[in-house]
């Protein structure tokens, strides 16, 4: 491609809009137009520019604006579209049986919802590639558009073309007394009003706020970096994510944390005095809780002990962890997540003769997360443990069946064995229920003599070392939203000729209210010729008087 | 007096002040028929009116603040009420920066109506769940309201330059659209009228019913059942029996207080099309004849970048920082957080439509209104109809 050799003499690379040195329009459109369209400052954008090969199509479909707005919109549809019903990880139905509690609780649409996969929307594999396709279009655009930008901004002549400063938005033609005095009462303004003033001759050129311009490519490095943070969670080691339920007085070991062990001291959970609210209640929170807390003493295993070795662990330190104050640790915090209230932590029964129940033979004490094989009551009686089912479920081919290994239901066949029955006999217990006895009428039964509750906690183990990678990328967004919001590049060209002829023109690339202010200032100061607003002035042509309108309104 | 019932009061004193400021503003611009010079002085009394209803609400805030001892933005009333109180601020901020009485005319109105919207709503002092409990309640909140605040002065922007630009006197898709977004500011007076009537008959029918799930249920109707909700008992009945009975899936109580609302607001525009005999859009138009389209847009397109930042750092990065604080992750997709980000998207892509395809003026001003529906949205449904994380706010 060859390169564009302006009336200047300057040779402008190949697509250039307007001339880099003078500023004159190089495309007849440019020619053509009344105020000349200033985006990128009229460089040769590479999408703009080729479009022959497989890269360059490719390059240009993710740089063009139009694609990136639509990936945007799709992206927003899309995640809309996951609000319709709870996403699966929501719903409140153990992991087997969701699929059923879409279709039960929300009938067709929820089985269709859940089908189609919207119930796990945000990690389907189109999701994750739209969003993809939106990253990939920020890279390529800012890359497109920002490195020509760059380079134009950096440098820009002072003195521009006639044709030029004629197709600016702010135009000013007339006539001054004094050239050089006006050059310098518009610079000395100018440098007052914080622009930096560059003169070349009879040309002056004023700029403030260059940085400005930078603000939306520096917001989309951070885009792209906190983008980056987020996919560096599926690299091992960076993101850890464990849960763990433990009981009070239990110390167990930590999972994903080598090494560290937790004891739940105590599970505290306080109320406020009110009566829920009808329709909190509806919604399943619990608007009565004022604290969920549990305190906890940390322990790690010294170094080089063996992995199990629970015996000499080191105290590291108590802490109570409480919604919103999560136990940090070399990089790993521990959440409050749930708990679990009274739970059964050991069963007390006498060992007694069915006739005179008031003698006991002695009493056993039930460990429900250990029970020991045989109890010993001395005096030549004793009490095995044929059976434990922790949460008894009813009995299938004869086995008793457990739901899970939490003590709800505990139940027991005994066998109990005293001098009178050597032999012994068998009984199975359930809480609550009378005992069974399969293998005929005992003389002895087992008879409850109290429980112990206790309370259970549960803690999520977090490591997510993407963290810090997130963080930055955050601020550097935010930093960059910030200039490209708050502040603006304002530039003024002015060129008085020795015979006095003024040819002002003012861009500005958001914020003309501002602008004006300073041309005003400037322009009665420096005693310039009034400047007209191009667009201001087109539009007013075409409507009447009245709808001209009124700026104090 | 106790505190709460100053902070009651301050609010109810700067309820008024934006009622009559609104009417200031709207002198201000009639009288601009006359001279420049009384257009400024009317504006000038109306935005001192303005300030000191901000003052005051800013009062109520304060004082409901050291009574709850938390900041008074954690249920449905209190923060509905701190985000009429920051459009009144982004109005007062933005305002300064370009004097345009007009947008005192709609910004104030729409502030009046979310007010009023809010006080329906509980409004007892209710104790923080663990979770709120934390510093970041305040600066999350209040950062993103602002945020929303600011992007909400664009849509009263482009409502005034939508008003001065449709052609009413053509039947058009715009002057629809134009006539509907009035028709939803009546139907949000129409929620309060019947609100309001109802609770002042001490309206009151509770029901027993069976929820999705398949659990018996109570709920408590503080309007007339128009709906029923899922094989609904009596347990004590006023006035009239449910019409109709809905699935599980819905909530019929809130499909009534919809209903009535809706009833009640069309009743009330069709009144005001009676006496009126024109269209709402119509009535205001007048009023905004003499507005300058080009500084409207750039209004409206300056609070959107002015907004947009201040969006992002309290509805996402804060609320991340928050969310990972409190519920160990900083992003869970939660309804409500989706939605901010869809707020965010939408934004982000109304910058980018403007700056690229140029889409200024009409458009932009469409876009504004959209926008606008966007925050409601996330405000009103996510919180009432679709439950999440955040249905705290609910009540």
């Amino acid at each position: 491609m060859e390169n564009i050799i302006c009336a200047c003499g300057h040779s402008n690379p190949y697509g250039t809009k307007l001339c880099e040195k003078c500023g004159r329009p190089l495309t007849e459109e440019g020619k053509q137009t009344k105020v000349v369209d200033m985006r990128y400052d009229g460089t040769a954008i590479r999408s703009k520019t080729y479009n022959t090969t497989i890269v360059d199509k490719i390059w240009n479909f993710f740089s063009n604006v139009k694609v990136g707005i639509a990936l945007i919109i799709i992206t927003l549809v899309a995640a809309s579209i996951g609000t319709i019903l709870p996403q699966a990880m929501y719903v409140n139905a153990p992991e087997p049986s969701k699929a059923e509690y879409y279709e039960k609780v929300y009938g067709v649409l929820g089985k269709l919802y859940n089908n189609l996969g919207l119930s796990n929307l945000y990690s389907t594999w189109w999701f994750q590639i739209l969003v993809g396709m939106l990253a990939i279009s920020i890279i390529v655009a800012s890359l497109d558009r920002g490195l020509p930008l760059h380079k134009s901004l950096k440098n820009q002549r002072v003195k521009r073309h006639e044709s030029f400063m004629k197709r600016q938005r702010i135009v000013a033609e007339g006539q001054v007394p004094n050239p050089d005095e006006t050059l310098d009462k518009v610079e000395q303004k100018m440098t007052e009003l914080k622009y930096r003033v560059r003169r070349d001759g009879s040309a002056l050129l004023a700029e403030r706020g260059r940085f400005a311009r930078y603000g939306p490519y520096i917001n989309h490095v951070g885009l792209i970096i906190f983008l980056a943070g987020v996919m560096l969670r599926l690299v091992p080691g960076f993101y850890v994510d464990e849960t763990i339920w433990i009981r009070e007085g239990e110390t167990r070991a930590v999972p994903g944390m080598d090494g560290y062990f937790i004891k739940n001291n105590k599970f505290i959970l306080e109320t406020h005095g009110d009566k829920p609210q009808d329709e909190q209640m509806n919604q399943g929170v619990n608007a009565m809780a004022k604290n969920y807390q549990t305190d906890v003493t940390l322990y790690k295993q010294p170094d080089g002990a063996l992995p199990g070795d629970i015996d000499n662990l080191e105290k590291l330190r108590d802490y109570s962890i409480r919604v919103n104050h999560p136990l940090k640790e070399s990089g790993f915090a521990l959440y409050q997540m749930n708990y679990r209230l009274n739970e059964l932590r050991q069963m007390n029964f006498n060992l007694v003769n069915k006739a005179t129940e008031e003698d006991s033979l002695g009493q056993i004490e039930i460990d429900l997360t250990n029970p020991k094989k045989e109890y010993d009551l001395g005096n030549g009686s004793s009490v095995q443990i044929l059976i434990y089912t922790p949460d008894f479920d009813g009995f299938k081919d004869g086995e008793p069946q457990t739901k899970s290994s939490i003590p709800n239901n505990p139940a027991f066949l005994f066998r109990m064995t005293t001098p009178e029955t050597p032999k012994g006999e068998v009984s199975f217990v359930e809480i609550r229920k009378p005992p069974l006895e399969p293998l005929g009428e005992n003389k002895y039964r087992m008879k409850f003599a109290g429980a112990e509750m206790r309370n259970t906690s549960n803690f999520t183990i977090r490591k997510d070392r993407t963290i810090p990678i997130l963080f930055v990328g955050g601020i550097i967004f935010m930093i960059g939203v910030v200039i490209g919001s708050y502040w603006n590049h304002r530039r003024l060209w002015l060129q008085v000729e020795p015979d006095g002829r003024v040819l002002m023109a003012a861009h500005v690339n958001k914020n003309m209210f501002s602008m004006k202010k300073d041309l005003d200032t400037v322009t009665t100061f420096a005693g310039l010729p009034p400047y007209e607003d191009q667009l201001e002035s087109e539009n007013g042509k075409k409507s009447t008087k009245e709808e001209e309108g009124d700026n104090t309104l | 007096m106790s505190l709460i019932d100053i902070s009651g009061n301050l609010l109810f004193v700067a309820f008024i002040a934006y009622l009559v400021a609104t009417l200031l503003f709207g002198g201000s611009i009639k009288q601009s028929n006359a001279t420049g010079k009384n257009t400024e002085k009317w504006g000038k009394v109306a935005i001192v009116v303005t300030i000191i209803g901000l003052l005051a609400q800013l009062g109520y805030f304060i004082t409901r603040w050291i009574y709850a001892g938390h900041a008074p933005v954690s249920n449905m009333f209190e923060f509905t009420t701190a985000f009429g109180m920051f459009i009144v601020g982004a109005f007062i901020l933005i305002y300064f920066i370009y004097r345009v009485t007009a947008l005192g005319l709609v910004a104030l109105p729409v502030a009046l109506l979310i007010i009023a919207y809010a006080s329906m709503f509980p409004k007892e002092v209710s104790p923080l769940v663990p979770s709120l409990q934390s510093y970041w309640l305040t600066i999350h909140v209040i950062t993103a309201a602002l945020g929303q605040s600011i992007l909400a002065i664009s849509a009263v922007a482009g409502l005034i330059y939508l008003l001065k630009v449709v052609d009413l006197t053509k039947a058009s898709k715009q002057r629809f659209w134009l006539e509907a977004v009035m028709f939803f500011l009546v139907v949000v007076v129409g929620f309060v009228a019947a609100s309001s009537i109802f609770n002042m008959m001490d309206y009151d029918s509770t029901y027993t019913y069976v929820d999705k799930e398949g659990k018996e249920r109570q709920i408590a109707y503080q309007m007339p059942p128009l709906f029923g909700m899922n094989e609904y008992k009596a347990v004590e009945e006023h006035g009239m029996s449910p019409l109709v009975e809905m699935p599980a899936l819905i909530n019929a109580k809130k499909l009534t207080t919809v209903v009535w609302s809706l009833l009640v607001g069309s009743v009330l525009y069709l009144f005001i099309r009676l006496i009126a005999r024109r269209r709402i859009s119509a009535i205001f138009q007048p009023f905004v004849k003499r507005v300058n389209l080009q500084l409207v847009d750039e209004i409206g397109y300056r609070s959107v970048i002015i907004g947009f930042p201040v969006f992002t750092l309290g509805a996402l990065i804060f609320a991340m920082i928050w969310a990972q604080l409190a519920w160990s992750r900083f992003w869970g997709w939660d309804p409500k957080e989706v939605w901010a980000l869809i707020t965010w998207l939408f934004y982000a892509a109304f910058l980018h439509l403007r700056l690229s395809k140029g889409w200024e003026g009409e458009k932009s001003a469409w876009l504004a209104l959209i926008g606008f529906g966007i925050i409601l949205f996330n405000l009103i449904a996510v919180n009432l109809i679709l439950a999440g994380l955040h249905s705290y706010a609910s009540a």
